[in-house]
């Protein structure tokens, strides 16, 4: 375009001499905003390909997650409601809050399918806000560390000290709140052995929770919040209560009871009994028992694989009717008459 | 010697007032004397008397002037009252304090530290801003002038002791150090001149003439018993009223502004004059005339702190929900719970008013100001400047500016009137090329290059020919018939030798002769007269010297080519005024002949010919109009013989009209010499040209393109303005009629204004009605208007058009209007830096207005609106997580993430590629910027920044976030998820999140900018990586400090297949509806910028070559190509 192009360089070298004091801006790629730059533009050609692309990834995913998920043996039983005898249904609470009454109760659940060692044992608590924010915060990190820290009570009120004013440990409300249903499993009336170590997380158990800090003074208020905790054992030990202690981040959550370490087999009959002993009527709040396998997924959750083959699909489908529009209707960019002024298509002129 | 002859000369010959008839030199007669003493016009001055008891007990101020908005002492608490005064920095001060309590659901220092750095940077940027001022203040205090003192002599005081009724000498060059009253200066008759140019912009100088009571008086010793005392008008603001009595002995004299020197003008041309001080420091006019300096915030800014507020309610009314339904902290203080609570949640919910967006935007701008500081493009050789950009507020307002309103001298041209053409007995001379013409011939050639070539070679080649081009100023006359003394062999030598004879004399001009050189400088109060004078020197006629009733000329002798010096008797000057639109003068020669030289505008000139004089008439005609429409001025030349009786006639009945003292003098005097300026002789007529500034015409006719409006306010007389209208204004039109082809009816009309009628306009009702019309008119000329009326005419646009409008000036006239304006630019010319020093930027040349505003403006514009409304997005995707967990642990204020990765998100995940994106990113180059003005459009009608694209992003921000929350949780929630069959806790489930929202927030920019260099993916990628080593790092603190970040990425996150995959599944579906979006939009509702980009591409893709490479290739021959004609062009 330019016919003195070629000189134009040469010219410049020479004619830019380091003048003194000349206030010149000096010429860099950087400050003259001229860096290399790539500049993309959505051509048709781009938005397609980036649809297919992204539809041929999530298919796959998708169908490998959702197998799965398939994969995996889940027994859900929930049992608040039926675990109380038939002359409490209409005064759950103070069934449950009575220290008389027995709490016993035994379900019986049907193996659906085989379901292969490790069998996970969960307890779901539904409608339990776990994540509040004063629930979340009234606990003491540096009492649960190290015995020195014994004292250190900061967060934990209502659940710091007991009447008399001595430290409880572990303090707070998460503590005192800990799940005491517990549940014994048989198959064919040969009891199943419940494997509760190595629930919790291993930074939890080494660095979170201390050897040397032991329960003290725990759940001697008047009011009983949950479980009791062995004052013998030390809390990194006490695997129920950090498993506990991580607090769930839903209302709804699950969390860990023990493994079983041996098979079930399709249409075994598992019985389980169970202490119902925590109180989720006062929030009416639900309970319920999970036996599951794993895969490498983890759970069983369908929505996972479902969501990406919708995904998936949808951009395959956006694919196609991107190359039909352009073929029904050529995009009009590029013609230069819609620079003119009167066709503004952004409608904002006059 | 030269010079002490003609002061001699001028010492004997004066006496007589009444010859002098210089325009200026009419006296005001309408001031009313009678209201002395009243109301507003109580000011009494005793005049050397400073200590007199009364005058102490009137106590005005000294002259000490302080322009500063703080001391030293109030500083801190008024700078901070301030800032407080913003809405956003109160909101923030308050979290902040709140943030101190246990109520925070994060820690304290996360906001205090960036809400200290926003408010200190501020405060230091006006304190550095207020210390220059003080600077100058000081500086000013503290020149010397001499006063004199009790011992009868004048000694050197500071101008800040000056005091009310002190008695100064002001010595040539000096500025006046307050409001004086002139008493005598160094000539007899006690005259001074004065340069106005801080005060009007006007570079011509005025003659200022004292009392008779007072003009005597010459030595300092004739001071000692010289009382008298001054009553006068109350300060006030108007610069060309003043209304006094001096009492001299008990006989009362009028003071008018005639005698009035004002503080900041300058003594020119006069060794000394002595004056009294009567107004002081702030009581001068010049001080009333200072608008008060007030904090601009930009549009856009105040848009976000309106989103602000509405955040702010919202707030509440999510505060209300939690309070409603669910558990109090404590339910037996339901409402100090709640209140807490709120507090609590305002907290949380900042995010979605981030504070970082102040810090962020403040960095940008100052990048950006960077940027358009070192553009070469806007640095001009000659002066040695570049741009400046003194405040970087308002860097985006210049891609959204709808009106401009332009100073004319010194800004639309360079101030100099250069003689370029005349017709001589119906003959054309002169084949200067204009610059309206070489303007509108390189657009009829599309601008194409050859034609500029053409045009320099031939002005080049003039330049070989004839050796005068060593550029004369006021001098562009190039024709070998007249130059060198050829104009003798033309058929009508004698005409032509009467044409430049009238040039020499008919003219109110004041030579300057250098003693040392000898060389001549002519004083003109309107430049085309020196104009005329430097073209009657070059020709054959030089005037070196003016006396009272004398004019002397060099003159050549057609003959010989001798300088022959003859003196001119002058007997009236009949001066020119804008309704009679000519001036005569009546000489006799050496021989007696009696002579009467005119010349006038066409329209008044061509009537008043005689029957004989009328030879040349309709070729003249003719070429008048050819000159009118090449954008120059014309005038007429005639004369007229005088016989002797005719003339002791009508003298007699001019005197007598001169003399009376009616109210309708004016008009009388008008009369009279309407009575002898007829039956003259039509000898040829001049062409002036008010010379633009260099492209200037391609600037304007490109900003008209852009749709801009450009407004020009002048303080030059109507027709001077009606003339560079023309010229200017052509472009305009000429750009207009591209622009709106339907309306053609409007299109021609240019409304023009005085600054009488201006009053009138922008009284009360009529303002309204002024607006719409000057809206219906391509253009508008204000002419004849005081600083303060252009800072009221520009109020006036800003208010009624609620557009940006942008006041460019050069001169200290200028201050109001550009302080008035949302943005001043002020052109770093030649007349002193008062303008510079009010602007927000600061160019060398008006053309450079292109690049700045189409260019920077365009970019600037379009990276801060796309910041914004990204950073509404990206806290909005943040904010809203939070939202939808809150909603989930019964609004308890619990936070979903970490306090650290909530303190950080701002600060390391997301800043930076704003930051980029702000400071780099362009949609089309800059060559493009100026190769499509319509692009402009965007910013003006606000295009980039609407409510409906805020709102389109801020919902893309919640639908993001609502996707990132519920995908996230529903695939990993409540199963197990990880194969060992733990299950995702609080801490999980935030790290899930959050990774989730820093890929998608920082997919979605490199989804929306359209510039990726390495900073760009440096920046993002960077961005992204960095929170995987945070996390890493973080977790490994103990666990103490890191809390529930400890180890959670080593140890529960990364062995996770479900927490990659539920954040690759998140990252995608948040992108798609905003990536589907704009492939539709662009390839179907394309903005200009779309279509360009897709132009460009497909002409590179036609031409085999990348399109990057040969914009590059273009950029860089451009620029290299603009240097090259930089450095030759001196």
């Amino acid at each position: 375009m330019n016919p003195n192009g070629k000189d134009a360089p040469a010219a410049s070298d020479s004619s830019a001499p380091p003048r003194r004091n000349s206030k010149k801006p000096k010429y860099s790629r950087f400050t003259q905003q001229e860096l290399p730059a790539c500049k993309p533009i959505l051509t048709p050609g781009w938005v397609i390909s980036t649809f297919v692309l992204v539809g041929i990834v999530f298919i796959p995913i998708g169908l490998s997650s959702l197998f799965a998920s398939q994969r995996v043996v889940e027994i859900v039983d929930r049992y608040d409601s039926t675990c109380i005898p038939q002359h409490y249904v209409e005064n759950a609470l103070a069934f449950i809050q009575s220290s008389e009454t027995n709490k016993t109760c035994t379900r019986n659940l049907i193996v659906p399918k085989h379901m292969k060692s490790p069998v996970y044992i969960y307890y779901e608590l539904d409608n339990f806000y776990q994540n509040h924010r004063r629930y979340v915060k009234s606990r003491e990190d540096k009492q649960l560390r190290s015995k020195k820290y014994e004292h250190v009570i900061k967060n934990c009120d209502p659940e710091a000290t007991t009447s008399n004013g001595s430290v409880i440990v572990p303090c707070g409300l998460i503590a005192w709140s800990l799940f005491n249903d517990t549940y014994g499993f048989s198959v064919n009336s040969k009891a199943v052995e419940v494997n509760k170590k190595n629930i919790a997380w291993k930074s939890d158990r080494d660095s979170k929770f201390g050897s040397d800090v032991y329960p003290k003074n725990f759940q001697s208020k008047g009011l009983i919040g949950g479980a009791k905790l062995d004052p013998s054992k030390p809390l990194n030990e006490q695997e129920d209560l950090i498993v506990w202690m991580r607090t769930a981040a839903l209302p709804t959550f699950r969390k860990l009871y023990g493994k079983i370490e041996v098979d079930l087999e399709v249409n075994q009959k598992v019985k389980v009994v169970i202490q119902n002993n925590y109180n989720t009527y006062s929030f009416g709040g639900k309970k319920k028992l999970v036996l599951s396998t794993t895969s490498w997924i983890g759970g069983k959750n369908d929505f996972l694989g479902i969501a990406y083959l919708t995904v998936g699909g949808l951009c395959l489908f956006l694919a196609i009717s991107f190359i039909i529009i352009y073929l029904i209707k050529p995009r009009p960019l590029g013609d230069p008459s819609f620079l003119s002024w009167n066709r503004n298509p952004a409608g904002h002129l006059n | 010697m030269k010079g002490m002859e003609m002061r001699g000369g001028r010492k004997r010959s004066i006496r007589l007032s009444n010859v002098y008839s210089f325009s200026c030199f009419r006296s005001s007669s309408g001031g009313n004397h009678s209201q002395i003493g009243q109301k507003g016009y109580s000011r009494v001055v005793y005049c050397n008397e400073p200590d007199h008891p009364d005058a102490k007990r009137l106590n005005y101020k000294g002259n000490y002037v302080s322009t500063t908005k703080y001391t030293a002492l109030n500083f801190i608490p008024k700078a901070l009252f301030e800032q407080f005064r913003r809405v956003a920095n109160l909101y923030f001060l308050v979290v902040a304090c709140v943030s101190f309590s246990p109520l925070a659901p994060y820690t304290a220092i996360s906001i205090v530290v960036p809400l200290v750095v926003v408010i200190g940077a501020t405060m230091g940027k006006e304190a550095v801003e207020d210390w220059r001022r003080k600077k100058q203040d000081i500086e000013a205090n503290n020149r010397m002038v001499k006063v004199y003192g009790g011992d009868q002599t004048f000694h050197d005081t500071k101008w800040k002791k000056l005091r009310v009724g002190d008695l100064v000498k002001v010595e040539k060059d000096e500025y006046f150090p307050a409001d004086l009253v002139l008493l005598s200066s160094c000539y007899d008759d006690g005259i001074c001149y004065v340069e106005t140019t801080n005060l009007d912009g006007e570079t011509n100088l005025k003659v200022k003439q004292p009392l008779e009571a007072t003009y005597s008086m010459h030595d300092e010793n004739s001071f000692q018993q010289f009382k008298a005392l001054i009553k006068c008008e109350d300060p006030n603001e108007n610069l060309y009223s003043f209304i006094g009595t001096l009492y001299h002995g008990d006989t009362p004299y009028p003071l008018s502004p005639q005698q009035l020197l004002l503080r900041d003008s300058k003594l020119r041309n006069t060794d000394f004059v002595y004056g009294v001080v009567v107004y002081t420091g702030h009581d001068t006019k010049v001080m009333q005339n200072a608008v008060d300096l007030l904090p601009r915030g930009a549009e856009l800014r105040g848009k976000w702190i309106r989103y602000k507020d509405i955040r702010g309610g919202m707030l509440v009314r999510w505060y209300l929900r939690p309070d409603a339904t669910t558990v109090f902290f404590d339910p037996r203080r339901p409402y100090l719970a709640a209140f807490c609570h709120f507090l609590t949640a305002l907290m949380l919910y900042g995010y979605l008013i981030p504070i970082s967006l102040y810090v962020s935007i403040e960095i940008v701008k100052v990048l950006q100001s960077i940027f358009i500081n070192q553009d070469p493009n806007m640095y001009y050789e000659e002066t040695d400047r570049p741009a400046r950009a003194r405040t970087s507020n308002l860097n985006e307002e210049l891609g959204q500016v709808y009106t401009i309103l332009s100073d004319k001298t010194g800004t639309l041209t360079s101030n100099s009137m250069e003689f370029v053409k005349c017709t001589i007995a119906g003959t054309a001379y002169g084949h200067g090329v204009t610059e309206v013409e070489s303007a509108m011939a390189r657009r009829r050639n599309g601008g194409s290059l050859e034609i500029e070539d053409q045009l320099s070679n031939l002005t080049g080649d003039k330049g070989d020919g004839v050796d005068l081009t060593k550029s004369i100023k006021g001098f562009n006359f190039l024709d070998e018939r007249i130059m060198n003394g050829n104009w003798v062999k033309e058929p009508h030598s004698d005409v032509i030798r009467l044409f430049f004879f009238i040039l020499a004399t008919c003219h109110t001009v004041i030579p300057e002769v250098d003693k040392e050189s000898g060389d001549i400088h002519y004083e003109a109060e309107s430049p085309d007269e020196a104009a005329f004078v430097v073209a009657a020197r070059e020709i054959a006629f030089e005037f070196y010297e003016r006396t009272q009733s004398s004019i002397s000329l060099n003159e050549l002798d057609p003959e010989t080519g001798a300088k022959i010096g003859r003196q001119y008797q002058l007997l009236n000057v009949l001066e020119f005024s804008s309704s009679r639109k000519r001036m005569s003068v009546i000489v006799r020669n050496e021989e007696g002949q009696l002579l009467l030289l005119c010349k006038g505008a066409d329209s008044v000139m061509f009537e008043r010919l005689s029957e004989h004089g009328r030879i040349f008439e309709d070729e003249t005609k003719d070429h008048i109009k050819k000159y009118a429409e090449e954008g120059l001025r014309t005038l007429v030349v005639a004369y007229r013989e005088l016989g002797e009786e005719e003339y002791n006639t009508w003298q007699e009945e001019f005197v007598n009209a001169k003399i009376s003292v009616t109210a309708d003098r004016d008009s009388l005097v008008d009369a009279v010499a309407d009575k002898i300026e007829s039956d003259f002789i039509l000898l040829g007529a001049t062409a002036i040209e008010d010379k633009l500034q260099e492209g200037v015409p391609e600037c304007i006719n490109n900003l008209a393109l852009a749709g801009i409006r450009i407004w020009v306010l002048t303080g030059d007389k109507l027709e001077t303005a009606i003339n560079i209208g023309e010229s200017v204004m052509k472009q305009i039109e000429a750009g207009k009629s591209q622009v709106v082809s339907a309306k053609a009816s409007s299109v021609e009309s240019a409304l023009i204004i005085d600054g009488k009628s201006l009053t009138y306009a922008l009284d009360g009702d009529m303002e309204k009605m002024f607006l719409e019309l000057a809206n219906d008119c391509a253009s508008v000329i204000c002419c004849r208007s005081s600083p303060k009326q252009k800072a009221l005419v520009t109020r006036l646009v800003k208010a009624g058009t609620g557009k940006t409008t942008l006041a460019i000036g050069d001169g200290a006239n200028d201050v109001g209007m550009l302080q008035e304006a949302d943005i001043g630019v002020g052109i770093s010319g030649v007349e002193g830096m008062q303008a510079v020093m009010a602007s927000d930027f600061a160019i060398a040349q008006f053309r450079f207005l292109e690049r700045l505003l189409l260019v920077h403006g365009h970019w600037c514009y379009r990276r801060i609106s796309m910041m914004i409304c990204y950073f509404f997005y990206k806290n909005m995707t943040f904010g809203f997580t939070l939202f939808w967990f809150e909603a989930h642990a019964s609004f308890s204020g619990q936070p979903a993430y970490n306090d650290w990765y909530m303190s950080f998100y701002n600060v390391f995940f997301t800043s930076l590629p704003v930051i980029a994106l702000g400071v780099f990113d362009q949609d089309v180059s800059a060559r493009l910027c100026l190769k499509y003005p319509q692009l402009h459009q965007e910013g003006t009608h606000n295009i980039l920044f609407s409510w409906r694209r805020i709102l389109g992003w801020m919902l893309n921000g919640v639908s993001s976030s609502i996707i990132i929350f519920y995908f996230v949780t529903t695939s990993t929630f409540p199963q197990s998820f990880r194969e060992d069959g733990r299950v995702a806790a609080y801490e999980a489930l935030g790290v899930a999140m959050y990774t989730s929202v820093v890929w998608t927030v920082n997919c979605q920019m490199a989804v929306s900018i359209n510039y990726f260099t390495w900073i760009q993916h440096v920046f993002i990628w960077g961005s992204i990586v960095l929170w995987y080593l945070f996390l890493l790092i973080y977790g490994s603190l103990p666990p103490l400090l890191s809390t529930t970040a400890y180890k959670v990425l080593v140890e529960a996150c990364a062995p996770s297949p479900l927490y990659w995959f539920s954040t690759l599944l998140a990252v995608i579906s948040t992108l798609l509806p905003y990536f589907s979006y704009k492939a539709l939009q662009i390839s179907f509702f394309p903005m200009y910028h779309d279509m360009i980009n897709r132009m460009q591409l497909e002409a590179s893709a036609a031409s085999h070559s990348s399109v990057s490479a040969t914009a590059r290739v273009e950029d860089r021959i451009r620029q290299l190509k603009d240097r090259l004609w930089h450095h030759s062009e001196p």
